[in-house]
């Protein structure tokens, strides 16, 4: 009989649990990994005839060994690491002095500059860069006017102007982790780190990089991903020899009819790209549950 | 409470309205089609002498077909792809429901391009198209900087370094074995011939391909390209010749020598569709003269109506005769029916033209 009352809390506090819990594990299930089971079916079917499908690994054999699909990926993967290391390298020094040299309106009014850009859609961002660096465009016409360039100068349809995009595009996911793990660095270390005679740079390697190492990584976690399955950018800014694999994918789904192989890239890409974040987790010795918490 | 019970009234009564409302809410015609086919005054005049609702969602080609094949056929009422698409994509997909010709007013019609578009889009005995608007690509060429341009192949000429544009897609492929001197047409059905014919195609493109600033995509982005300056010459569709035209005489749109390459856009009713009636209706309304000749305003391609002609304004029907000269006009060469298959081995001669360097 005692014992009555401490069920029914305990059914009540499973209810709640489950109830909280549903809407996730529906949103996970329903629209995560249930497409993606599908998109894994799709990808091991092969058309033989008109409305006639067949298992087959060809989808992913063709991947390896035509070396287009393949150094598109290779070329996309790159491309995005380098793209996150320049995010890293600018976006530390400005998280650096939103989070220890600025306070009170100067820091707020800062961090929302860097948020404003993301106000606007990324396609008009994009047409924003398109504007500047076109042949006809302000930058070329400001150069021309100065002297400093005799006839039109052409910056757009190139890896350079896709990278500024991308850099551009991704800032802002670099600044909020940053932002959020310098601010919990306590002041007083960095002082006691000077006080016991380091230099600017001995403290930076040995305090501020340690402790924000979880912020830098989860940063970097997310603008690789976000780079990596970017299509607009590269398909807008890039050049005659761009080539990106979010393209690719797009190209055997809606030109080619081609669902078999597009889900095969689709599977690939989301399976390589795990790889180069555990490998980079690997390298950098962080653990993924600490870097995400 | 009382508010209470107020309140759950209301909300009775207005849920009944909602539902009301719905029941005697307008037919709407969900319309999949491209730029400037449904120009709003048309749909306005419709909308009020039907009391039918239109509801446009502008699309492409391929566009149309990834769209209904994702949904087998549903989601939209009535669609147009180009009458060469057709065929294949109802063997592949069945996505497509054959037209009852009996509730078309035919005699609207102009004859000839009827019967093209019945022969072109029958699929195991059953029509599946109804022919709207035509026209061609060709290359739009800017006569002060790239006179000399007369075929697709010129553009691979050494004075047009990096002021060249075309499309990385199928009609380029057409155009440029049309003036390598090959007929990729009569070697559909021969896989082995028209893979020998993509082929030079491929190291034609390839070689061509520093003249080429950027394949466009987007016909406002070609356009812009070319009114800008930064492209002289590029193979497109006529209508955006003629635009560009208007704007800058220099610029115009010229019928290659090897024949410019010709398109219907027709009518499709979707497997799935949930106003039929109203898509015949909508067919029949704007094949009338005087709306077609709204259609090509806006549009700038020609339509399929019989005497349309006549309402069209004359700054475009002089920018037509003045591209299409009788003997380019005889010259063009009309889609036939892309055989299955096909595509794929197009797919991989584009993707390694855009791979190369």
């Amino acid at each position: 009989m005692s014992g009555e009352p401490g069920n029914v809390n305990r059914t009540q506090y499973r209810l709640g649990f489950w109830l909280l819990l549903a809407p996730i594990v529906l949103w996970l299930s329903l629209l995560i990994i249930l497409p993606h089971i599908d998109m894994v079916l799709v990808s091991l079917r092969e058309r033989i005839a008109s409305r006639q499908y067949g298992f087959s690994l060809s989808n992913y054999t063709a991947f390896f060994t035509e070396p287009l699909y393949w150094n598109t990926f290779v070329r996309t993967a790159v491309m995005s690491v380098i793209a996150t290391l320049l995010t890293l390298i600018i976006a530390f020094p400005v998280s650096f002095y939103i989070a220890k040299v600025l306070t009170g309106r100067p820091k707020i009014a800062l961090f929302i500059l860097c948020l404003i850009p993301f106000w606007v859609s990324e396609l008009v961002r994009t047409y924003g860069w398109m504007i500047l660096l076109r042949e006809t465009g302000l930058i070329s016409g400001a150069l021309q006017w100065f002297g400093l360039a005799d006839q039109p100068v052409e910056m757009l349809y190139n890896d350079v102007a896709i990278m500024v995009g991308l850099i551009y595009t991704s800032m802002l996911f670099m600044v909020v982790p940053l932002v959020t793990t310098l601010d919990s660095l306590d002041n007083s270390l960095i002082e006691a780190g000077y006080d016991l005679g380091g230099s600017s740079l001995h403290v930076m390697k040995s305090i501020v990089i340690p402790h924000a190492m979880p912020g830098i990584m989860s940063g970097c976690i997310v603008v690789f991903m976000l780079t990596l399955g970017n299509y607009l950018t590269p398909t807008l800014l890039g050049g005659k020899d761009s080539l990106w694999f979010t393209e690719q994918i797009y190209t055997q789904f809606i030109t080619r009819f081609n669902w078999e192989q597009g889900a095969a890239f689709g599977i690939l890409l989301l399976v390589l790209s795990s790889l180069i974040v555990w490998l980079g987790l690997k390298i950098t010795k962080q653990s993924f549950t600490r870097v995400m918490s | 409470m009382r508010s209470f019970r107020q309140f759950k009234y209301l909300t009775v009564a207005t849920a009944a309205a909602a539902a009301f409302s719905v029941s005697v809410q307008a037919e709407t015609l969900r319309l999949l089609t491209w730029g400037g086919y449904a120009p709003q005054d048309v749909v306005e005049q419709f909308e009020k002498e039907t009391g039918i609702e239109v509801k446009i969602t502008l699309s492409n080609n391929e566009d149309m077909i990834s769209k209904l094949r994702a949904t087998r056929g549903s989601g939209f009422d009535l669609a147009q792809p180009s009458q060469d698409r057709i065929v294949s994509a109802q063997a592949d997909f069945d996505i497509y429901k054959p037209m009852d010709m009996s509730k078309i007013e035919t005699a609207q019609i102009i004859p000839s391009m009827l019967a093209a578009t019945e022969k072109n889009t029958q699929f195991e005995g059953e029509v599946y198209g109804v022919p709207h608007v035509w026209g061609t690509s060709g290359l739009i060429v800017n006569r002060k900087a790239a006179g000399t341009i007369k075929d697709y192949t010129d553009l691979c000429d050494d004075s047009l370094s990096g002021s060249v544009s075309y499309r990385l897609k199928r009609p380029t492929l057409i155009g440029f074995a049309f003036a390598l001197g090959e007929d990729p047409f009569a070697a559909y059905g021969d896989t082995e011939k028209y893979q020998a014919i993509l082929d030079k195609v491929e190291k034609k493109l390839t070689e061509c391909k520093p003249n080429v600033k950027a394949y466009w995509s987007g016909g406002d982005a070609l356009l812009n390209l070319m009114r800008s300056g930064e492209v002289s010459a590029a193979m497109a569709w006529d209508a955006g010749g003629w635009k560009l035209n208007a704007e800058n005489p220099d610029i115009a749109f010229v019928a290659p020598s090897s024949g410019a390459l010709g398109w219907i856009d027709t009518f499709v009713l979707p497997r799935k569709t949930k106003a039929e009636e109203a898509a015949y209706k909508w067919i029949n309304f704007v094949m009338q003269p005087e709306v077609a000749a709204r259609i090509t305003e806006s549009a700038g391609n020609f339509t399929a109506a019989k005497g349309s002609d006549e309402f069209v304004n004359d700054t475009l029907k002089a920018q037509f005769k003045e591209s299409f000269p009788q003997a380019d006009l005889d010259n063009i060469n009309w889609y036939p029916p892309v055989p299955a298959g096909l595509e794929e081995m197009e797919g991989k001669v584009l993707d390694r033209v855009k791979a190369a360097n």
